[in-house]
């Protein structure tokens, strides 16, 4: 386990809670310690979680043990299988595809996966997709619209990778054309942001008729460290930026640019993995739901209608 | 070509003043010295070297359409401040400051004209604007123009010259990418009208990464910098200097990212033709 600096008083307490349990039950005149510490643990997480900065919430959206897109999968969906490779030049492990059930039906599933131990953190480049992990999605996106399958998509990415080969095979086209591509697809399409929802890399797996939110995901246009840099020639004012960007999910849902904010456990999924796939499972049968019933025709007009409406102006 | 001799490349500080008023202007890339309308009556190119400098969206806009057919469109609509945003300036404050700057309402001009007879709908980024980024008011003329490409089956030609998104809207200004994109679709989908993009000096960023490189047919400027990550992001990210002409025009066209380079003064026709191949 891994631990961001505020999390550190609250992880002492509770191991010192859990030594109690294990060993010191036993032994009468400790039950008055151990209440003492579980009321001061609470008070704590009051104090702690419920003041959270926007900079900590960030550090969440990022935080090593928080449940990536696979770890979602596994707990969600059954007789899950993937699509390799985008039939051009590569397999992106940064993107994975595929098909799965949920509740018996079909649906397909797209994501970005980061990798958990260091080799596969750079197999799977940290989650920053190339050309070709787009055009797989695209590819998947497709077939499932053309079988009557839902399209479920995970975004978790600190952005589109920004590398010499992806632009030499078109990163700029491969985003542009999936955001098309989404806008066109004749089925119920579902997004959650579980993550860090960074910029075109990924909006370019967001184009749907419900987009959902993890409560500590964020959804920015630039990450903070790089409107840092650009604004104050200084990627260490991140924490500054990031209140500037209101990148939160409680900012995203305000500016309607999601539809719903989905609660995590106290303190972040990553505390209760299992306990933040129920609630995040319930919330998309629940979306799901809601489109039951409309036309292929329907479903591309009423995704249409929703991005029309995004933006802020005055007059005209 | 050049209507004034090269002997005034070398100049010295009292003539640089005279520069300065606007007199004569020295061309950055070959060093000439001609007089500034020489480079104006060129549409801002360079005589001697054929340089492209930057020419102002509402000069393309003559440039391209026929004399007096252009009626601007969608004017009036202006950014507001959703995010409170603050940086070195208040983001209104900002606003007003280029507006006052530029006399320009934002970084968008849209409207419809002809094109060598043929009604089109035109629009162009306006880069002297807040580096003609994207935020809700850009995103919203660009849907609009898709929009009524659609709505009217004309041809749709948009000329981009943007930094990106506008860091200023935060994820507002991310969904335009999405908005615009869903409009160019149903123009090219559903009224099967041809979208010719052009990719101006520079176009990165969000403004890349949506409608730009989703032209049906995609035209460059030479020299012109396209791409998606900028340079200093991808340098630091490789730990690497990247090769001359990385992400210039003909870097793209090399990697079949864009159909044709077109010089400054063969715009107009280049797209005339590639309209009369598809729809007369
Ligand atoms: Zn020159």
């Amino acid at each position: 386990m891994a631990h961001l600096e505020f999390e550190k008083p609250l992880v002492e307490l509770e191991e010192r809670i859990r030594e109690l349990k294990v060993y010191g039950v036993r032994d009468a005149g400790l039950d008055g310690e151990l209440e003492r510490l579980v009321t001061q643990i609470e008070s704590l997480q009051r104090e702690v979680y419920d003041q959270l900065t926007v900079w900590q919430k960030v550090q969440l959206s990022r935080h090593p043990d928080r449940p990536y897109f696979m770890e979602y999968v596994d707990r969600i969906f059954d007789d899950v299988i993937e699509l390799h490779g985008d039939r051009a030049f590569a397999d992106d492990a940064a993107i994975v595809a595929g098909f799965a059930r949920l509740d018996g039906d079909t649906v397909a599933i797209i994501g970005h996966q980061k990798g958990r131990t260091t080799k596969e953190k750079v197999r799977r480049n940290f989650g920053m997709a190339h050309p070709e992990g787009y055009r797989k999605a695209m590819r998947v996106m497709k077939l499932a619209a053309r079988f009557g399958r839902p399209i479920l998509t995970f975004i978790d990415t600190p952005g589109a990778y920004p590398g010499v080969g992806a632009e030499e095979r078109g990163q700029s086209e491969a985003i542009g054309a999936s955001l098309a591509c989404m806008a066109g697809l004749g089925v119920p399409v579902i997004a959650c942001v579980i993550g860090e929802g960074g910029s075109g890399g990924a909006l370019a797996l967001g184009v749907a008729n419900t987009v959902l939110m993890l409560e500590f995901a964020t959804y920015s246009v630039i990450t903070p460290e790089g409107c840092a840099s650009i604004l104050w020639r200084d990627g260490a004012l991140a924490p500054r930026a990031a209140e500037q960007l209101k990148l939160l999910a409680s900012d995203a849902l305000r500016l309607g640019i999601v539809d719903g904010v989905v609660e995590e456990p106290r303190g972040g999924a990553h505390r209760d993995p299992d306990e933040a796939a129920t609630r995040l499972r319930e919330a998309l049968v629940r979306a799901l739901g809601d489109l039951k019933g409309q036309s292929p025709q329907e479903l591309i007009d009423g995704r249409y209608a929703k991005f029309r409406a995004m933006g802020v102006t005055a007059g005209g | 070509m050049p209507l004034f001799g090269k002997t005034k490349a070398d100049v010295d500080a009292s003539e640089k003043k005279t520069l300065g008023r606007g007199v004569f202007r020295k061309c950055d890339e070959c060093n000439v010295t001609l007089r500034a309308e020489d480079f104006t009556s060129n549409h801002e190119v360079c005589p001697e070297c054929g340089h492209h400098y930057r020419l102002s969206g509402e000069a393309w806009v003559e440039l391209l359409l026929d004399p007096g057919s252009f009626t601007e469109t969608d004017t009036g609509i202006l950014s507001k401040d959703p995010l409170s945003f603050v940086d070195s300036k208040r983001y209104p404050d900002r606003l007003v400051a280029s507006r006052k700057k530029t006399g320009l309402e934002d970084a968008m001009i849209v409207g419809e004209g002809t094109l060598l007879g043929r009604p089109i709908q035109l629009g162009t980024f306006l880069f002297r604007f807040m580096g003609g980024s994207m935020g809700s008011v850009v995103g919203e003329k660009i849907t609009r123009l898709f929009e009524r490409g659609y709505e009217k089956k004309q041809p749709v030609v948009l000329l981009s010259a943007s930094g990106g998104a506008r860091m200023q809207e935060g994820a507002l200004s991310l969904m335009q990418m999405a908005k615009t994109v869903g409009a160019l679709r149903k123009l090219r989908e559903e009224a099967n009208m041809p979208f010719v993009s052009v990719l101006l000096n520079p176009t990165t960023g969000g403004v890349a990464a949506s409608f730009a490189l989703l032209g049906d047919i995609n035209i460059a400027e030479p020299r012109a910098l396209i791409g998606f990550a900028g340079a200093r992001v991808i340098e630091n990210t490789i730990r690497q200097k990247l090769p001359e002409g990385f992400q210039r025009a003909e870097f793209l066209m090399e990697h079949g990212m864009v159909d044709v380079i077109a010089e400054r003064q063969r715009m107009r026709a280049t797209i005339a033709r590639f309209l009369s191949h598809l729809l007369d």
